[in-house]
């Protein structure tokens, strides 16, 4: 009996890689643990090993190939003694290794593709005219820390994986190669004790970049950002700064449970001494990042596993800077207004697109910024529209939404025609299986829902 | 009191040097004491809010410490902190009037006794969270190998913070990277009301470091020379690139862990028994008068100076007025 080799997800959130090379020829034997071929994503290369004895009867996909998803049969595996010839690729969900869950009334509730189509362009900056390229926001990033490493001796990268793995999220690739281990430097597995280091070099005036290779396990740091980085420079009457950058993903990732999967936004965005950034668009994570790492302040910048394999037009002037503290206007409407940031911004595009086709004109604010908090531009909107859906992917009480409803009940009481709606995490921590996953977390549905609510549609 | 740096372990240089180091050692560890004093004393009239941590006792750790030190290391410690600001050459009064809050204070009055920082002393605090100002003077240290200056970090904490997870994982980053730093554990036998025996497995605490290669010693740190002997030796070890070395000094706070602690943990008699036997003051006074270092007349001289001082302090911490309303806004965050 033949088995299909199909393409494996190397990662929770990987929908697609490259067959870069075949190890193996056909009609070659194979004993399980053989590695067969080596496939590339964008985060690392790894091999594909045989699970069962036999011969490589049939090569389905050619080395080479780009694009290859998840679960698409690679090659055919026959038994031993099996005529190799009649070997055909069956389809795919008839042998995966790693079934979908089988279609169900509860169908509804599976995860989406990561890969959603971005509902637009998300590309030139407003009043930028130079040249750009396509890059995906893992790309961004990098070239935002490359470029201010050439710029300033002073900057460093500092964090788990960093250096000779190139990034646990492959943020830093390249960066060990072109700037050495004086300053892309591997820690030990040590979160309070490398992000206290990366505050006494901050105090002394170097400009760590401090990487966490996710937001939960920065709460082992927590301490240090909020009582040693954020709280200095006011209880030593300004004589000392910490010009550090705390950065990682941050919230949801997939299917990987309570543990690593929370938003911790509203966290860090309610101390003072502390500037918080949540970015989305390739761009705003390029100028974003840079300019947190020239900022003479704690700047904690919230990235987001699930954005880094996007791509975006990125402006590739290493002057592009975007000033933190103002929030962008993702897509003008004149009906309701939608505030997201991070992930949550696109889900937030995806719905204006469902909204317009009923004729609700949504705008789409992109709050970029937590601290500052750019309030005006959300009032201003507000004012033109009457109402405000506030979405974010963390948990609803004392979140950013709720500093949102409190700020239109100051500033927009007279304009709202409607309560604020908050468009939230559930207040749960957040499970593994596929559809409470989905369940606890925003969806596009979720936030047209609100937005009819408030639209009175 | 055991001891390792004995006093007569220590390398004495020609005698004027030594007996005008040893006369500067005498001012500097009375300033403290008697600053120390008024601070009591100011506390007790509600002139200091707060909590109030007193270095009286430990004196000769922190100026034998810092007598080995070169301009341009850098210094951070806890939140007992007054006694090594005074040795960093920082001015009493902006101390004092920080104390009591007042515009002319260090921190212009919003850090207080715990958090106090002189850039132009490097002087990097004055931490109020016990064990977190370890890996920042680790960070410190970081800073100074990455620009090659040749300067070292001294990292100064407690036997409580001894038993913090990120004392040890400094430890082992400094190790590991071989960084220039000196960890200064004050080993005043109680961490708050819980003695050194309650709350580590072992009371001696300088060989922490060991299974991680980093050289420890135990020092009597209510003998400044011996602190300062065994200073001097940590300080190259640190400066010649042989990476982190821990001092133990072995000493004793006379008063409680704060102003509010009556210190029922310990028996009078125990406080007695170090201030009569082993104050480090009175024991260098007599040092002084016995090899004919100093006269009489000198030390009283120099008592007289500090009292002064002290005064002078004091005064202007009184008189200095509050912050200005406007300045509870400022310094949160620098100009981008």
């Amino acid at each position: 009996m033949s088995t299909d080799v199909l393409m494996p997800a190397l990662s929770p959130t990987m929908t697609e890689g490259k067959l870069a090379r075949w190890l193996k020829a056909e009609g070659d034997h194979v004993q399980p643990g053989d590695a067969i071929a080596e496939i590339e994503t964008d985060k690392a290369t790894m091999e594909v090993e045989a699970i069962d004895e036999g011969i490589l009867a049939r090569i389905v996909i050619p080395e080479g190939t780009e694009h290859v998803a998840v679960n698409t049969p690679i090659a055919v595996i026959a038994a031993n003694g099996e005529d190799v010839s009649a070997a055909a690729p069956a389809a795919a969900t008839q042998h995966s290794p790693h079934p979908e869950p089988a279609p169900s009334p509860m169908a509804r509730d599976r995860a989406p593709p990561p890969a959603a189509p971005v509902p637009a362009p998300a590309g030139k900056q407003p009043g930028y005219t130079g040249a750009t390229a396509t890059i995906t926001v893992r790309e961004a990033l990098r070239d935002a820390i490359a470029e201010e490493m050439r710029r300033d001796d002073s900057v460093l990268l500092l964090g788990e994986e960093v250096a000779e793995y190139q990034g646990a999220y492959k943020v830093s690739q390249g960066l060990l190669q072109e700037f050495g281990p004086r300053r892309v430097i591997d820690t030990p597995i040590t979160e309070q004790g490398f992000a206290g280091v990366g505050v006494g070099a901050a105090f002394a005036g170097l400009k760590p970049i401090v990487e966490f290779m996710t937001f939960n396990f920065a709460m082992q740091a927590i301490d240090q950002i909020i009582n040693s980085a954020a709280k200095t420079r006011y209880m030593s009457g300004g004589q000392m700064g910490c010009p550090i950058v705390f950065r990682g993903p941050n919230g949801i990732a997939s299917r990987v449970a309570a543990q690593h999967s929370q938003c911790y936004a509203s966290w860090y965005a309610h101390c003072p001494g502390l500037k918080v950034v949540a970015p989305y668009t390739g761009a705003d994570h390029k100028g974003l990042l840079k300019a947190a790492i020239r900022d003479p302040n704690p700047v904690v910048f919230l990235e987001h596993e699930l954005v880094y394999g996007e791509s975006f037009e990125v402006p590739t002037d290493p002057e592009f800077i975007i000033p933190i503290g103002k929030a962008r206007v993702a897509r003008e409407g004149d009906r309701v207004t939608i505030t997201a940031f991070s992930r949550m911004v696109k889900l937030a595009l995806l719905a204006a697109e469902e909204l317009a086709k009923d004729g609700i004109a949504a705008e789409v604010i992109d709050l970029r910024s937590l601290r500052p908090f750019d309030a005006a531009t959300v009032a201003a909107s507000v004012k033109k529209t009457n109402r405000l859906v506030a979405v974010e992917e963390g948990w609803p009480f004392a979140g950013i939404g709720s500093e949102l409803a409190a700020v239109m009940m100051e500033e927009c009481f007279d304009w709202l025609d409607a309560p604020v709606k908050r468009v939230a995490g559930k207040d749960v921590p957040l499970p593994y299986a596929a559809n409470l996953e989905r369940l606890a977390v925003p969806q596009v549905e979720d936030i047209v829902a609100a937005a009819r609510e408030v639209a009175y549609r | 009191m055991p001891s390792k740096g004995s006093a007569a372990a220590v390398k004495l240089a020609e005698p004027p040097v030594a007996a005008a180091t040893f006369k500067r050692f005498f001012e500097d560890m009375l300033l403290i004491r008697r600053f120390e004093e008024r601070a009591s004393q100011m506390y007790g009239m509600r002139l200091i809010g707060g909590f109030c941590h007193l270095y009286i006792g430990q004196e000769a750790v922190v100026v034998g410490m810092q007598a080995a030190l070169k301009d341009g290391d850098s210094i951070i410690t806890t939140y007992r902190d007054h006694g090594h600001m005074l040795a960093c050459g920082m001015d009493p009064k902006g101390v004092m009037a920080e104390l009591t809050g007042r515009r002319g204070g260090y921190s212009h009055g919003k850090g207080g006794s715990m958090h106090m920082f002189s850039r132009e002393k490097n002087f990097f605090g004055g931490h109020g969270i016990v064990g977190a100002s370890v890996p920042i003077g680790t960070g410190l240290a970081f800073a100074h190998r990455y620009r090659g200056d040749g300067f070292i970090a001294v990292s100064y904490f407690g036997d409580g913070a001894i038993n913090q997870g990120q004392v040890a994982e400094s430890f082992n980053m400094a190790s590991l990277w071989k960084l220039p730093v000196v960890y200064v554990i004050e080993n005043n036998r109680y961490g708050m009301g819980t003695s050194i025996s309650r709350a580590s497995a072992r009371t001696d605490l300088f060989h922490r470091g060991i299974g991680l290669g980093i050289p420890g010693e135990q020092v009597d740190g209510m003998d400044v020379a011996a602190v300062y002997d065994a200073a001097q030796s940590a300080a190259e070890h640190a400066r010649s690139g042989q990476g982190p070395i821990i001092l133990e000094m072995l000493t004793y706070r006379y008063r409680g862990h704060s102003m509010s602690d009556p210190a029922k943990y310990r028996t009078k008699e125990e406080v007695d028994k170090m201030r009569s036997e082993h104050d480090p003051i009175d024991h260098l006074r007599q040092r002084l008068l016995n090899a004919g270092m100093a006269g009489e007349a000198e030390l009283k001289d120099i008592e007289r100076r500090v009292r002064e001082t002290v005064a002078e302090a004091a005064q202007f911490a009184q008189d200095c007025p509050e912050p200005d309303p406007a300045e509870l806004w400022t310094d949160v965050l620098a100009e981008a």
